[in-house]
């Protein structure tokens, strides 16, 4: 299945969808370490965003996130792709610094974890 | 986004990569908030400067963007997460001043002046009616809507870093006039005498008015300091970050009360006493200057604190910028303060500085200092400026 959305930041990648009904917040939420989500009560807690596609509605939190998702990207625990309902500024300037393909607009419910996700510019592609 | 074919230029990377990074993240922020140009802004203030909040990934962004970034307006800094000479006295570990020190190198290879305050208005980044602005700090966000007149949105730490190495900021928000009526009438029936009443009028305001513009009537006469509280408090505790108040602040006869209205009374006053003020008498930390002193603050503490002594278990700290700090030294403010066994906190302040687990209570003016302060673990007691003297004096409230 393939759908547009609006490029936040533009770029390729392909992986496995990791999917969450649930806001993130990067500052706090998850460790820039290792990729693994450490806010309590979340639905993906104790998972690893890294390498993943991260389809999730939006961030919160702190705006410092931004500057989290850059050192994830230095880190290499980032997610190779992320897809968003409707983007906020927080992951959208983390996403340009660290130079993640983002895309948001899309229709979340679509996606399931562990789903393969191509990332091309303004195109999604579930296969 | 319709851009001119200079911005377009500074999108393809023609002036290098922090103005290639800027451009990228003031379409994307246009793009997302609906702007349909960009427009140039008189001045920055970047937020986001405490090594404390920024840790290694914001130092390493910084680095990297100060590597061929100039700012191309006049840009202030927020406060740091430690005085930026006096660090050791105020008990910041080596490791922390080291990093943050790094930090404000990165700022000051990018041309920004290492101002370190929230108040950037009272130290030569004075914002005139109708100017159009990118700052962050949002008590001064509130303070340049809504005292002078300006127009900027609250803006993160990088976009508005973006916003001042273009030189122009996404137009929407709080930039366009109809986006800036007030949409809730919010009449005050009751005395405001001292300092902290601005405070806790804000968290009433601010939990009344939760993300609205607040047209306020029954003020009758405001000081330059009572409205830095103000700003401070109402932003913190849920107002967008301007407001108008009748008879004092500049446009507010130019805007319709709105129809919708709510009142402020005495009970409603002391409830945000009460939910400020924690159930605690015994006080390790005295801190006044949430926002900065200004240099009458000082004048007062200092005059309060004459021939006095700040008891031996309770630190107190004045925060201020380091130019205010200058006046008073001048003025021997800073000498009776010392004397009395008072600190200095210049460049930094209780919101920013690595606290969390170093006191128990704090004693305060600030209803904003309180919140960030419940954050780093301490219970709060909020009042006026004497009372926070004899509380450092005797280590207790009363």
């Amino acid at each position: 299945m393939e759908l547009k959305g609006r490029i936040i930041y533009k770029g390729k990648a392909q992986g496995e969808a990791l999917v969450t009904s649930m806001p993130i917040s990067f500052y706090g939420g998850v460790d820039p370490n290792t990729g693994v989500i450490i806010e309590k009560g979340h639905e993906l807690q104790g998972q690893s965003v890294k390498g993943k596609i991260l389809v999730f509605p939006q961030g919160k939190g702190s705006t410092v996130g931004s500057y989290t998702l850059y050192r994830m990207k230095k880190n290499d625990t980032a997610p190779v792709a992320m897809i968003n309902k409707e983007t906020e500024t927080i992951v959208a300037v983390g996403a340009i610094i660290s130079e993640i393909p983002f895309v948001d607009k899309v229709d979340i419910l679509e996606f399931k974890t562990g789903n393969k996700v191509t990332v091309e510019n303004d195109t999604v592609t579930i296969i | 986004m319709e851009l001119t074919n200079q911005e377009q230029a500074m999108l393809d990377g023609k002036e290098g990569y922090a103005v290639r990074k800027s451009m990228e993240i003031l379409v994307a922020l246009g793009e997302i908030f609906g702007a349909k140009n960009l427009i140039a802004v008189d001045s920055v203030q970047v937020a986001g400067v405490s090594y404390h909040n920024l840790g290694d990934a914001g130092l390493e962004f910084l680095d990297t963007l100060s590597k061929d970034g100039k700012v191309k307006v006049l840009t202030t800094l927020n406060p740091a997460g430690m005085d930026l000479e006096n660090w050791q006295q105020l008990g910041i570990s080596i490791d922390f001043a080291e990093k943050q020190t790094l930090v404000i190198e990165a700022f000051q290879r990018m041309g920004i002046l290492i101002s370190c305050t929230c108040t950037p208005y009272l130290i030569g980044n004075l914002p005139l009616y109708g100017e159009h602005l990118a700052w962050s700090e949002s008590s001064a966000v509130t303070f340049a809507n809504s005292v002078l007149g300006a127009k900027t949105n609250r803006e993160g730490g990088p976009s508005a870093l973006a916003a001042a190495f273009v030189g122009k900021t996404p137009c929407y928000g709080l930039h366009l006039d109809k986006m800036r009526a007030p949409d809730i009438h919010v009449s005050v029936n009751t005395e405001i005498s001292k300092l902290s009443d601005w405070g806790a009028l804000g968290y009433a305001i601010g939990k009344k008015a939760e993300n609205k513009i607040p047209y306020i009537t029954g003020i009758k006469t405001a000081q330059l300091d009572e409205l830095k509280s103000f700003c401070a408090s109402t932003v913190t505790y849920g107002t967008k970050p301007l407001f108008y108040i009748k008879g004092i602040t500049p446009g507010a006869e130019l805007q319709v009360q709105p129809s919708q209205t709510v009142s402020i009374e005495s009970t409603d006053l002391k409830s945000a006493y009460d939910n400020i003020n924690d159930d605690v008498s015994d006080i390790d930390f005295v801190c006044v200057g949430c926002p900065h002193c200004s240099i009458k603050e000082i004048q007062e503490i200092a005059e309060l604190l004459r021939d006095k002594k700040v008891k031996e278990s309770t630190e107190f700290w004045v925060a201020t910028s380091r130019i205010a700090k200058h006046h008073a030294d001048n003025r021997g403010y800073t000498a009776t303060i010392e004397a009395a066994g008072g600190k200095f906190a210049c460049d930094t302040c209780m919101a920013v500085a690595p606290l969390k687990g170093r006191f128990k209570a704090l004693a305060t003016t600030s209803a904003k200092g309180c919140f960030y302060s419940r954050q780093n673990l301490m219970k709060t007691k909020m009042g006026s400026i004497k009372e926070c003297i004899d509380a450092a004096v005797t280590g207790k409230w009363n």
